[in-house]
Formats: structure tokens, sequence, C-alpha cells
């Protein structure tokens, strides 16, 4: 089964992270990387820019209608995702456990609808 | 007659059997909707052919033909849900006499740490305590409806998640269990406070997970524990409801064969290396149960448990029941100095100005300890409790004022 693990981030920690905060960070997820390649369950992932950078587009009776930010204004924002292969719940929440984030959503895919 | 036959299938077999189906048919809908069409299969045929020499063999072979149909009939159905994640082949049955007992899989993915408690306490009573959904309804005070979607919402979740269905690793396997455990001693807690009904089946699951983990000291400890404090069950309350106090119980309507066979599985327990939580407060409810009379309570033993279980969990509850046999063993100054700073862990907690008003009144300090048990009257929710309280309090209102 697939999962997306959806990380949650307070976007100001890693806004006034520095230099040497981000480069540990960044060399641990090329762990989790690592342990995820190691079970064959890397199906893909990326960080994603802050929240402040993000535009929500809301369809209202046909029309597009845009704002600046995020859809929701919480104090956690998604900051990346990481789609994993695992065999199970159990597996995919074991992954969650060792990905460097302090709060990890896990999602599993919906089922893919039979042809037909 | 055949009704009764069928209802005592039903208590003995339901959970093996829909275990079985479950594996089988990766499906929890559709292994619950055939084990209930066998059962109602049952009632019809046993009327006319009589009871079958193997009624679990009969229910399981007629349970199979139906979920087969039903999946025949629904096959044209775009499917609902995934199937289950199922580890391992299917069980062979060469003899239909030794049924594989696989309620195991069943109670852990029931109790898996990915649902909600309040579903993983429905669930368990649904699966594999056999309760009906309108059973389960009355006794948690919801709507059928309302109980009816919690557990679907659940099974939904069991499929669509990929939790699986199985017995956990050896390596998780500890902190599962802590978890079914749980599940299991809230069901009895619960029971305990206000809806009796659920005591014996917490029991009742606590008696068939010692059945599959026979060697595991905390199983035996929970088990022991209900045992024995279900074993004074008549003496809680008066005939006006009331809640009666465990020195003032009439100790002649505890049931002493329960109390002995609860010592006895205590003891098995007992006979691991370390104690756990559960085997301690077993080992506590047996120093009470084994009192003749109030008198008679080894209060220095109790308060040494209340110590060690303090210690391994970090509980200010525990330190209440602690202060509470300190107060026996070495009087009630000593137990109030126990209470010191708990008011920060437990601010709402009707408990702590009960334990320090009963304490108080016993010192004499009798206005001190009307403040506490109003303050206590704030915080109570439930009314056998309640009434209680207000009648010490009146004690004490009465010797305050006396004064």
């Amino acid at each position: 089964m697939q999962y997306a693990l959806l990380i949650y981030q307070v976007d100001k920690h890693w806004a006034e992270a520095d230099e040497a905060e981000r480069a540990r960070m960044y060399a641990e997820h090329g762990k989790f990387v690592e342990l995820l390649n190691a079970h064959d369950a890397m199906r893909g992932g990326a960080e994603l820019a802050l929240s402040a950078n993000a535009t929500t587009v809301r369809r209202n009776n046909g029309e597009a209608l845009l704002t600046d930010g995020p859809y929701a204004e919480t104090t956690e924002q998604i900051g990346g995702y990481y789609i994993v292969e695992a065999k199970d719940l159990d597996q995919a929440l074991e992954f969650a456990k060792a990905c460097p984030a302090d709060i990890v959503e896990v999602r599993p895919f919906a089922p893919a609808s039979e042809p037909g | 007659m055949i009704q009764n036959r069928v209802e005592q299938a039903y208590r003995e077999h339901w959970a093996r059997l829909l275990a079985l189906l479950t594996g089988q048919f990766r499906d929890m809908d559709l292994a619950e909707d055939a084990l209930q069409d066998a059962f109602a299969d049952a009632v019809r045929t046993w009327r006319n052919d009589g009871v079958p020499s193997n009624p679990a063999a009969w229910l399981l072979t007629t349970a199979r033909r139906r979920a087969l149909d039903r999946m025949r009939r629904e096959a044209s159905n775009a499917r609902r849900m995934p199937l289950l994640v199922v580890d391992g082949g299917e069980p062979e049955m060469a003899d239909m006499s030794a049924i594989p007992d696989e309620r195991l899989r069943l109670i852990f993915t029931c109790c898996h740490p990915a649902l909600a408690q309040e579903s993983r306490v429905a669930l368990t009573l649904r699966c594999v305590g056999g309760l009906t959904t309108p059973e389960i309804a009355r006794l948690f005070l919801v709507s059928e409806t309302t109980l009816a979607a919690r557990i679907g919402r659940a099974k939904k979740k069991i499929a669509m998640a990929g939790i699986p269905y199985r017995v956990p690793e050896s390596g998780d396997l500890a902190t599962r269990l802590d978890g079914v455990l749980a599940v299991v001693y809230l069901i009895f807690t619960q029971g305990y406070a206000n809806r009796a009904e659920l005591a014996p089946e917490a029991v009742r699951l606590g008696r068939v997970l010692a059945e599959l983990l026979p060697r595991e000291p905390e199983v035996l400890g929970l088990l022991a524990l209900m045992m024995l404090q279900h074993a004074r069950r008549l003496a809680r309350f008066d005939d006006g409801g009331a809640l009666v106090l465990l020195a003032d119980q009439d100790r002649e309507l505890w049931r002493w064969n329960e109390i002995a066979d609860g010592l006895a599985v205590l003891n098995r327990a007992l006979a691991a290396n370390s104690l756990g939580t559960y085997a301690i407060q077993a080992s506590i409810a047996a120093h009470h149960a084994t009192a003749r009379q109030a008198a008679d309570t080894d209060w220095e033993r109790i308060a040494v448990l209340y110590a060690e279980l303090e210690r391994l969990t970090g509980s200010p509850v525990v330190r209440l029941n602690r202060a509470a046999a300190v107060a026996e063993w070495q009087g009630p100054g000593a137990a109030l100095n126990l209470l010191a700073g708990l008011d920060e862990l437990l601010p709402r907690h009707h408990r702590l100005p009960a334990t320090r008003a009963e304490l108080l009144s016993r010192l004499g300090r009798d206005t001190e300890a009307v403040e506490q048990y109003d303050r206590a009257l704030e915080l109570v929710g439930d009314n056998s409790e309640r009434a209680f309280l207000c009648g010490r309090r009146d004690v004490s209102a009465r010797r305050a004022a006396g004064r």
C-alpha cells in the first residue's frame, strides 16, 4: 500500500534556523531517505517552500478566487511530504516515527477504483 | 430450547468463528454479516433437524457458504473497501473438531492504537465480546445510530488505512499488549463506576486473554485484579443505591469462591520476576479481599505496594490512594503530608479534596473538612458518590457547629 507522510512544522522555526541547523536537518532527511531506500519504500517526496509563498485558489460559482497564503492559517503548516510503499499501516507508522519531523500525518492512498 | 442452544453457541463460539472468517475473507463486514446469517439459520435448521454434534463446525461451514453467497450477490457492485492486510496463509483445517483459535489477531486489530479509544472499546465488545450494537449502545448511553456509525467508521479505517490483521511482532508485542489491557480495564472501570453490566463483560474478555496468553504476567495480573474487585460487587452499594466504603462493606456479601479464584490467578502472575502495574494493583486488591474484617487489613503492606505503583506510574491518583493507605497505617497527619503539592497535578479531581476532607475530619479539624467537602462536591459528577460526600459533609458540619 502507498501512504503519504505529510510533515507539519512551524514555519517560523525553519525561517529562523541558522545555516548549521539547516545543514543538520538536511542530513537527517538524507538519512531518512536512506532508510526508506533500504526498504525499497521511497516513492517520492519534496520539501515545500514556506506557506507564506502559497496561493489558494477557490472555485466559487465557476469563478476562481485567489487568496494569498495557505488554505488554513494554522500554527503548523505542511512543510513537505514523502510517498512511501509499506506492507501495512504498522510499517508506515514505523517510517513516520523515523521521519525527522515533529508532526507527521500518515494518510493512506485511496484504493484504485476497479476498471469498468 | 433451541433458542437457548443457539444462544449458548453464540456465547461460546462467536469470537473464534468471527476471527477465522475475517482471516479467510479479509473483510470484517462480510465476516460479521455471514456469521449473523449462520446463527439465524441455526435457529431454523436446528429446530427441524436437531442440534448438530459439532455446533461450531456447523456454524463455520454455514457462515462460509453464506459469505460466498453474499460475495456472488455483491460481485456486480464495485468493491466498497480494500481487503484486509493478512499475514500468512489460511490455517489448515483437516479436522473440523479442532477449530483454530485466531482470536488474538482479532483482539489486536480491534485495539490498534491508530483507532480512537472509544472505537477500540466498541469494536472489542462487538467483535470479541459478541455484544450486539444495541447492547453496546445501551451500555454507553449513546444512540444505536451513533454507536453503529462509530463501529462502521472504525472498520472502514482498518481496511482503508491498512491496519494489519495479525498479532504484532515480538518487538511491538509488549506495547501493543498494554493497549489491549487498557481497553479491557477501561471497560471494567466503566462498569465499576456506573454501568454494572459492563464489568462481567470485561472479566470475560480478561479470561479470553488469559486463555490465549497464559504466560503474560500482566494479562494474569489484570484478570486477577478484575476478579478480586468484581467479587465485592454486591457489597459496594446499599439498598438505596448509595456507595458503601470498603471498610463499611458487609463482607458476608463478598463472593469468597470468586476471591479464591482471583487469588489463584494472582499467584500465577506473581511468579514473574518483576511486578507490573496490574499485578501490583491485584496484590493490593488481594490484601483487601482476604481481610475478614476491615480491622485485619495489612495497611503497611498496602502502603508499600502503592509506593511501588507510584514509582512505576508517576501517577498523582496513585499518590492519593497511597495517602489513604498511609492514613490507616501511620495516621491521618502523615497522609495529609503526602497530599501536599497535588493540587496542581489534579486541579479538577474531586477525590483530592474528598480525601483531604476525610483526613481533616479524622484529625478533628472539622471546619477545614467542610471546606474540602464543599470543594469535592463542586467537582464530583457521579450521583452515588455525591450522596456519599454530602452525608460525610453534614457529619463534619454538625461537629464543627457543636464546638
